[in-house]
This record gives C-alpha cells, structure tokens and sequence, in this order.
C-alpha cells in the first residue's frame, strides 16, 4: 500500500513511531491519526445534526397542525405519538433533545471537534496533535455520549424532557415529568462523557498549538482559526469542569437523597423531605458553562469564516490583531456575563444590574469583528465559492441575531422577552445559524483537503441558497411571537385566545423549516457523493497561503513527507502590490518577493531592511505599492 | 472520447434542453393532476408519506436534470472555444444583491404586518419606561440592521470576481479600528445606563410608609395558580410547606393571626393606579409568573420568595376600547418550562377602580374553612379574635412549624 511506502519516506523524523503496520481497525476505527479522528468527528456530528434537525421537524409539525393527525408519527413514534398525535411531555422531550445534541454534539463537537483536529497540526506545521492517544479517546468519549443520548429514545419513559438547560426540581424529580427518570440519568451519564471528551480535546489542542508549531510558526503568524480554536479550547477546559461538578451534584440530588438543588418542595400533597438546597444554585452553574460554551460554539465558526473571506475576498483579513483581540476580550468577557440568562430567575436583582453591563461589554468586540469583516470584502476580488456564501451567510446571521442580544442583554427588556420566541429567535440566528454556515463553510472549504476530493459547486450554490432562505423565513417571523408574549416550549397555541393570530406564521414556519431540512439532502448527497465520486484535488483549490495547503492530498501519518515546511511570514498576503501572482504562501521566504516586501514585513529587523533598501535601489522598477 | 463527442454534440444538447422542460412540465402535470382528479378524498392522498416522497423525488429528478442540461451547456461552450460557460460568480453576485432588496422588503413587510400584532402599549407605570427603551433600541439597531447588510450585500455584488482586477491590499488603520470600536462602545454605554436605571427603578423601590402596596401571593404548582389576597390586615399570613394537606394546599400556617382572613380568589384582581407587591413562591417545580401586558415576570421558586412590584395604569374596560376588542382581558401564565401541562396555565386578570375592587374584595372567601379550623384546633363557630390568638399560641408550639421569613 502507498501509504507504507509514504511511512517509510519518512521514517527518519519519528523513529520512535515503530514498524507498527495499519490495519482497517487501527486506520479507520480506532485511529490516532488527527486527520482521521477529525473526519469522524465530522460524520458524527453530521448525523446527529440530521437526527436533531429531524426531531425538529417533528416539533414544527406539532406546532403547525396541532389539532390534525399524521399516522405516520404513530408509526414512527408509537405511544408517545397515539393516533398520530404528539403527546405533551414528548413534545418537551423533543425540544429537549434537539437542543442538547445541536449545541453540544453538533455545534461543539462536530465544530471544533472536526475542524481543531484537522486544522490545528496542518496549519500550524505539526506531525500531529500533542497526545494522538488521547484525541482517539477523545472522540470515543464522544461516541459513547452520543450513544447514550440515543438510547433514551428506547426507554419506557422517554427521554429527558426539561429542556436542555435541565433546570430542577424539575428534572430531578421523576414524578413531575416522565422523562426526568431514567431518561435524565442517561442524559447525565452522556453529558459527563461529553465533558470527558472536551476536555480531552481541550487540552490536546492548547498543547499542541503551544508547544508544536513550526519554525517561524510564531504566535502572531497563526491564522485567526487557529487562534479562535486555541481561545475556544481554553474557554472549554475552564468551564466544563463546571458543568460536571453541577451534574454530578445533580445525579447525587437524584439518586442519592442529597438536597442541593431541593428545597420545600411539595408534588401534589406529597410533602418532600429535601430541605436547603437551591435551584437557583444549578442555574449559576450550568450557566457558567453555558455561556462560554455559546462562544465555544461561535468562535471556532468565526475563525473559519475569517480565513474563508479572507481567501476568497484575495484580501489580507482587515485587523488581524484587532480581530485576534477581540477574540480574546470574547474570551475573557464570556466567563462574567453567564447572569444573564438569570435575570428573572430571582437572583438578586442587584447581581442583575452588573451581569447587564458586562453583557452589553461583550457586545463591543463582537461588533469589531463584524466591521472588519465587511472592511475585508470591501475592495476584494471575491470569488463566490460556496464555503465564501457560507461565510457571507454567517456574516449576516452574526449580524442579526447579535443585534438581537442587544434587546436581551439588558435586564429591562429581558424581564418581558425572557423565555418568549424572541429568545428562540434571537439564539437560532446567532448561534444556531450562524454556527451551522460557519461549520458548512469549512466543510465546503476544507473538504479536498479532508478526502483529496472536490465538492460539487453548483450543489453547493443551491444548498447556500435554500438553507439561507429558509433559516431567515424561519427565525425571522419568530421575533415577533415574542414580543407579543409567546412563551417558548409551548406544545400548542390552541389555549389562548392571544395566540391564535400566530397559528397561520406557524404553518408558515414549519414549511420553511421543511424547505430548509430539505435543502440539507443537497448536502449529503454532494458530501458522501463527493468523498468517492468527486473531482480529485489540485494541491491548492482555493490558491490559499496557509501551510495545510503545502502538504500532499494524498494523506500520510505525519502530514509531510521529509521535513516540515518553514514559516516565513504571516498567513494573509494576498494581492500584495509588487508580486506577480495574488496570493503568498506563508512558505515563501521574503528573499524571494523583494518586489513585493513592504517595510513593515520585517518588523523592525535592521539587516533585512537594509537588504531591502539595497535590493531597492538595484532594481529601480517604477513600483506601484497602492 | 466517443462519450465527449456526444456530449459536445448540439443536438444532444437540445435534447437534453427538450427532456428538461419535458419533464419539468410533466412533473407539474403530474402534480395538477393529482391535485384536480379524486375530488373525492383529496384528504387521504395529502396525508399520505408516499405521496410527499414522490413529490420530492420529481424535485430531485428536476434539479438533477436542470444540473446535467447545465454541464451539458459548459462543456459545449469549451468544446467550442468559447468564454467559460456561466459566471457563476456573476450569478452569486447578483443573488446577494436581489436578496439585498427582497430581504430589505420582507423586514419592512414583518415590521408593518406582523409588527402590528404585537402586544399594545404597557399598561403599567414601569412598563412604559421599558417602552420607551425598547423603542430607543429597535431604532438603534434597526438602522445598524439595515446599514451593516447594505454593505454586506452590497460589497458581495460590486467587488465579485473579476481576472482584470487585483484586490486591494489593506490590511489594517488603526483610526478606523478605534473608531468602530468607540463608537458602539458609547452607544452601548448609554444603553446600559438606561437600562441600569430602568432595572434599578423597578427592582429597586422606596416604599412609602402611607402608600403600602396591595400585597398579592401567587403561589405555582403543575399546573396552575392559586392567589390569595391578605384580607383586612394588609399581610399575607405564613405558610409552611410541611402543612400541606389535601384541604390545605397551600400550606398556609393558620396559627398565624395573619393567615386567618387571607382570602382565596380565582382571578386576580387589582384596583388601579395603586401599586401591587407580588409575592411569588412555587409549591414543586420552577415556574414563571409572566404577565406580559405589564411588562412583569420573574420566575417562582419552590423554597424561595421572589418579589416583584409594579403599578397597573390602565383598567381593562380601558385597554378594551384601546385595543378596539371587547374581548380584551389582561392574563398570567407560565414561561418557564414546568412539565406537561405548561402550554396551559394560566389565569385572568382584570383591572379595575377601587371601588370596584372594594366590592369585588367583600365577596371572597377566606382559605379558613371549617375542616381547618378543626384541624388548627381553632373554634369552628367564628370566635372573637383575642381568644382565638390565645388558643393558636399554645397550639403552633406543637406543629414548631419552620417558617418562612417574609418582608413585612
């Protein structure tokens, strides 16, 4: 096989690694191999979005017709859907589920799981990750958290059903709700695995970024994805642990008659005996997770459609350091902001007024990035691939679900919009959407180097243009059945008088959800169509100058056949005035684009900048520097 | 290369043209067929999966066709030498230009139309500063809205990609930085002082020693309400969630002398203009107490008391002829997820003079029944008051009930 041939080529710079042979199991099974784990990070995370963006229809459906029938959920759903009608408490479970596996199997997971893996040891110049043993358990960590979370769909009782925040008592007490039995407990088992995974990927990530990069990989030479994926990892090891610490105290409250969370509680006239426990305590600890974890889950999309727009706008990214700082002030902000969520929660009000001024806070870097990605289209010579429509579309999404926060983070608007559509709608364009186009855009743009093939284009085009429709007619109408009062994780309208006005938006929703899950299958087929039938690769598609480029489509463990490429320069040097083609790769030393070198190129290194001048006054080209 | 020969073939082409409108218009035939011929149970045929998967796979076979003829288009044009097929770029390019206009369309439409669905005006004191707020921020980024897609799509359509041209290398200013980074700071900044302000204000009050608010409890459990209203005291008595029993829901502590004339009622409601301090607790789970039309929520927790204050405006004879719907009634309900029944809790509200009030007030009764009296150890037949605190004394040293604190 090629690849042992590869293995022996460079065999020289790990010795260590053996004569171990691949076999089907070690190669694609339980790989160690950062490509390939990132690969089945992706297809996890693939079927699961379509599992999740499924359970959603099935709640659209629920919410358009409530009152007819479909017999195919009863074939489907058996009891929990008797003639053909969704019962309540699985209309909860639904929600429930889809938001758990889209924000933590999809979004986290599949996001920066796959892209982290794949991009972090190509484009910083590594052999592979800091610990290949530890990101294959990783993603089986993974694996078996999203198998856990399946199987409570197979249990009499039904998954959980509290929403995915899982606030108790709620979710503590099987007697309020079927599904906080057995089906809470598995969710708590597969979120702790879940964790285990993050955190697994987490610090393989932060120690491979910090401690294997490539010469003349310095810091500020990164591309801004790996810098999003670095200031991600960091926000998951600080704040996951939370996360498990508030789940395990939960499973304790549940199983082990501890009363953290329970307090004075009274199920009909079943007086219960816990006593001092809070609820409120779970919402300040789940949240101190879940907020970062929404950065977590935008950050990564944010740095892939900052190389994105870049490569194809031929433009260097406007504000390099203004956007890696920002990333940090995101980074920073997001752990002192998680109140928000909590403002009419009853914590104290006072708590309230500082968590609302941190909140806008964050708003200032978010704008920032928003700003200096139009500065880079501006004047571009954009080449509309379809990752560049993504990247625009999650631009957009950006912008209007941010704005959007801007309601919700101040505690005043907060106390009527809280837990109405407006939060659905305002976290489904943000991080929802703009999450999922950043994740399609990298797929379409990292595809040929993930299987050495190429996507088809013109499917690409039609699924951009579907999905980005159809999210809009979905999440845009939603807005306004929040700000007339709809509650959220409302099994149907049909009660008030008030929202039967909404019932025809509703239907309208629901098709465009259906449009937009439809125009999903576009995707599948160009991917999985793709991996065996597509065009094969050139070495460089998108003409890129990050270092994942120079190495071969044809994989090898190991990434480079002989030595690992130097670093000379930063990654965004494209239509630089002065050299013939429009981009340079970070590969090319300066030596070799004197024509091209501006002064400040050499930071401030005398020699060099007097080999410039010298090389200047030897060529007297009348130079057009723009 | 015989394969590429009929390819490039123009009348291949053709064909295939031919075939795709053929079969374009046979999809539709078939699909108004199917629309127009059983008049009889269209119901069953529209229910039907199968009927839906065909559909889509007449689209799928649509696309994969209108795909091939494309190819077919490309490869013919190369074949004879000319300019690339279709500027895809072109076409990328001007999509974003026409969603520019049809989306700036549809925002203006859903402001209008659906904006025009939305609740009326607050009806509370509080409420009109949020209001004001929300206005101040939907103008503030309605236009960052609008101007930030402009240019988006904007510079989409006019910088697409061209082989004549180089993109402009500019890669950072730093005054432009500063800039936008000031700017949504200070308008930032001034929203947060509003909305400080505003928070403050409501959650936040003075009281004044001679306007005690009307105290109200609402007390949540799946799934629904129970309110109860001080009686002649002013002060909802203490309740203790280990009293709870079937006669005694709520677990109200009657050896408190201020429970005694607590009343129970099945709707709420409130004089108006005079300020009302809810007092919300949850008997199981966490629920929300939210009632939009005043611009009031916040959550009830079991084991917790959450207090929210605010002043109606507005009675609900008013808000009718406002909103021009005889049938108008303010309403409470639920938000928070609480479990199966959550899309159904909910209970009236209805503001109305002081008079009215007084009156309705005089017809509530009070949760103290005679089965409770016998439990509380207190006379059935109504005793004067002295003794009746005497006898509770002695008695509430029994049950050592663990009382709550409650804001007096």
């Amino acid at each position: 096989m090629s690849t042992i041939a590869l293995h022996d080529e460079h065999n020289h710079d790990h010795a260590d690694h053996g004569h171990h042979k691949e076999t089907l199991i070690s190669k694609y099974v339980f790989s160690m191999d950062h490509k390939m784990i990132a690969k089945q990070f992706l297809i996890t995370g693939i079927i699961m979005a379509v599992i999740a963006m499924g359970l959603s229809i099935l709640f659209r459906i629920q919410l358009a017709w409530p009152d007819k029938n479909f017999p195919f959920l009863e074939t489907f759903l058996g009891k929990w859907a008797e003639g053909g009608r969704i019962k309540s408490d699985f209309y909860l479970a639904l929600v429930t589920i889809h938001g758990t596996i889209m924000v933590f199997f999809v979004l986290t997971a599949g996001l920066s799981g796959t892209f982290s893996n794949l991009l972090i040891p190509l484009q910083i110049g590594a052999r592979d990750m800091a610990s290949p043993f530890l990101n294959m358990l990783s993603y089986w960590f993974f694996f078996m958290a999203c198998v856990v979370m399946m199987s409570s769909f197979f249990i009499q009782t039904g998954p959980a059903s509290g929403g995915w925040t899982v606030y108790p008592p709620l979710s503590a007490l099987p007697t309020a709700i079927p599904g906080s039995g057995l089906g809470m407990t598995l969710w708590l088992i597969s979120m702790v695995m879940f964790v285990a995974s993050s955190l697994m990927g987490g610090i393989n990530y932060v120690s491979t970024i910090l401690n294997m990069r490539t010469k003349g990989m310095d810091l500020w030479k990164m591309p801004l994805t790996i810098w999003a994926f670095f200031l991600t990892a960091i926000l998951g090891i600080l704040s996951f642990p939370v996360l498990v610490a508030g789940v395990v105290l939960l499973v304790f409250d549940r199983s082990f008659g501890t009363s953290f969370y329970l307090s004075d509680i009274v199920m009909g006239t079943t007086i219960l005996p816990n006593e001092g426990g809070s609820p409120i305590l779970w919402q300040h600890l789940f949240w101190f997770l879940g907020h970062p974890e929404v950065y977590i889950v935008i950050m990564p999309a944010l740095g892939i459609s900052s190389e994105v727009i870049s490569v194809n706008s031929r433009k260097p990214i406007f504000g390099y350091h203004a956007m890696v700082y920002s990333l940090i002030g995101i980074t920073v902000l997001s752990f002192i902001v998680w109140g928000h969520h909590m403002f009419v929660t009853g914590m104290n009000p006072l708590l309230g007024g500082v968590f609302m001024i941190t909140t806008l806070i964050i708003a200032v870097p978010s704008a920032v990035k928003t700003f200096n990605y139009l500065a880079t289209l501006w004047r571009g010579n954009i080449r509309f691939t379809p990752a560049m429509l993504f990247a625009i579309g999650l631009v957009s999404f950006f912008i209007s679900g941010g704005l959007t926060g801007i309601f919700l983070g101040n505690a005043s608007l907060d106390i009527n919009l809280h837990d109405t559509y407006f939060v659905v709608a305002h976290f489904h364009l943000v991080m929802g959407s703009a999450a999922i186009f950043g994740m399609l855009a990298g797929v379409y743009h990292w595809f040929p180097k993930m299987f050495g093939k190429m996507m088809n284009a013109k499917l690409g085009y039609l699924h951009f243009w579907l999905t980005f429709i159809a999210a809009y007619l979905v999440f845009f109408p939603l807005h306004f059945l929040g700000l007339d009062g709809v509650p959220r994780r409302y099994y149907a309208f049909t009660e008030f008088e008030f929202m039967k006005k909404w019932l025809t938006v509703n239907i309208f929703v629901t098709w465009a959800a259906i449009l937009a899950a439809l125009a999903q299958i576009a995707f599948l087929f160009n991917f999985f169509y793709s991996i065996f039938k597509g065009k094969v690769s050139p070495q460089n598609p998108w003409e890129s100058n990050t270092l994942e480029w120079t190495a071969p489509v044809e994989h090898l463990h190991g990434n480079w056949p002989g030595e690992i490429p130097t670093v000379y320069r930063w990654p965004y040097d494209y239509s630089k005035p002065g050299h013939d083609a429009d981009f340079i790769p970070q590969t090319v030393p300066f030596s070799q684009t004197m024509s091209s070198n501006l002064p400040h190129d050499f930071e401030g290194n005398a020699e060099a900048e007097k080999i410039q001048q010298d090389w200047e006054l030897a060529n007297p080209v009348v130079q057009n520097k723009g | 290369m015989s394969l590429r020969k009929f390819i490039t073939n123009k009348t291949t082409a053709a064909l295939a043209v031919l075939l795709t409108v053929f079969a374009n218009t046979s999809a539709f035939a078939q699909n108004a067929a199917a629309a127009a011929a059983p008049k009889v149970d269209m119901g069953e045929v529209y229910k039907s999966v199968i009927f839906y998967i065909l559909v889509f796979l007449a689209v799928c076979l649509f696309i994969a066709i209108v795909g091939k003829a494309l190819k077919v288009y490309e490869l013919s044009r190369e074949a004879q030498g000319k300019e690339g097929g279709i500027n895809w770029n072109r076409v990328n390019s001007s999509l974003f230009a026409l969603f520019l206009v049809l989306g700036l369309y549809g925002v203006y439409w859903e402001y209008t139309v659906h904006g025009a669905m939305l609740l009326p005006d607050a009806a509370s004191v509080h409420g009109k500063r949020i209001d004001d707020m929300f206005n101040l921020t939907l103008i503030i980024t309605t236009i960052v809205f609008i101007a930030t897609h402009i240019l988006l799509f904007g510079f989409s359509y006019i910088y697409k990609y061209s082989a004549k041209r180089k993109a402009y290398y500019y890669p950072h200013n730093n005054t432009i930085e500063k800039i936008w980074t000031i700017v949504p700071a200070l308008v930032l900044t001034v929203l947060v002082l509003m909305g400080f302000l505003t928070w403050r204000s409501i959650f936040f009050k003075v009281e004044d020693p001679n306007h005690k608010p009307l105290q109200i409890e609402v007390t949540s459990e799946q799934f629904k309400w129970s309110i109860r209203y001080p009686g002649a005291d002013g002060i909802v008595g203490h309740k203790n969630y280990k009293l709870t029993t079937a006669s005694n829901t709520l677990g109200i502590d009657f050896s408190d002398l201020k429970s005694r004339d607590d009343l129970m009622a099945d709707e709420m409601v409130i004089p108006v203009n005079k300020p009302v301090k809810l007092i919300l607790n949850s008997k199981d789970v966490i629920h929300s107490f939210y009632m939009p039309h005043f611009r009031v929520q916040l959550n009830t927790v079991p084991g917790m008391q959450t207090i929210f204050e605010f002043t109606p405006t507005k009675t609900t004879a008013q808000m009718q002829e406002e909103t021009n719907d005889p049938n108008f009634k303010f309403l409470f309900y639920c938000a928070k997820i609480c479990g199966a029944g959550h899309y159904n809790m909910q209970k009236d509200v209805r503001v109305v003079s002081e008079k009215e009030y007084e009156e309705w007030l005089t017809k509530q009764k009070t949760y103290l029944n005679d089965d409770l009296r016998k439990q509380f150890n207190l006379p059935v037949a109504p005793a004067p008051v002295k003794s009746v605190a005497d006898s509770a004394a002695k008695d509430s040293a029994a049950v050592k009930p663990n009382q709550m604190a409650l804001n007096k």
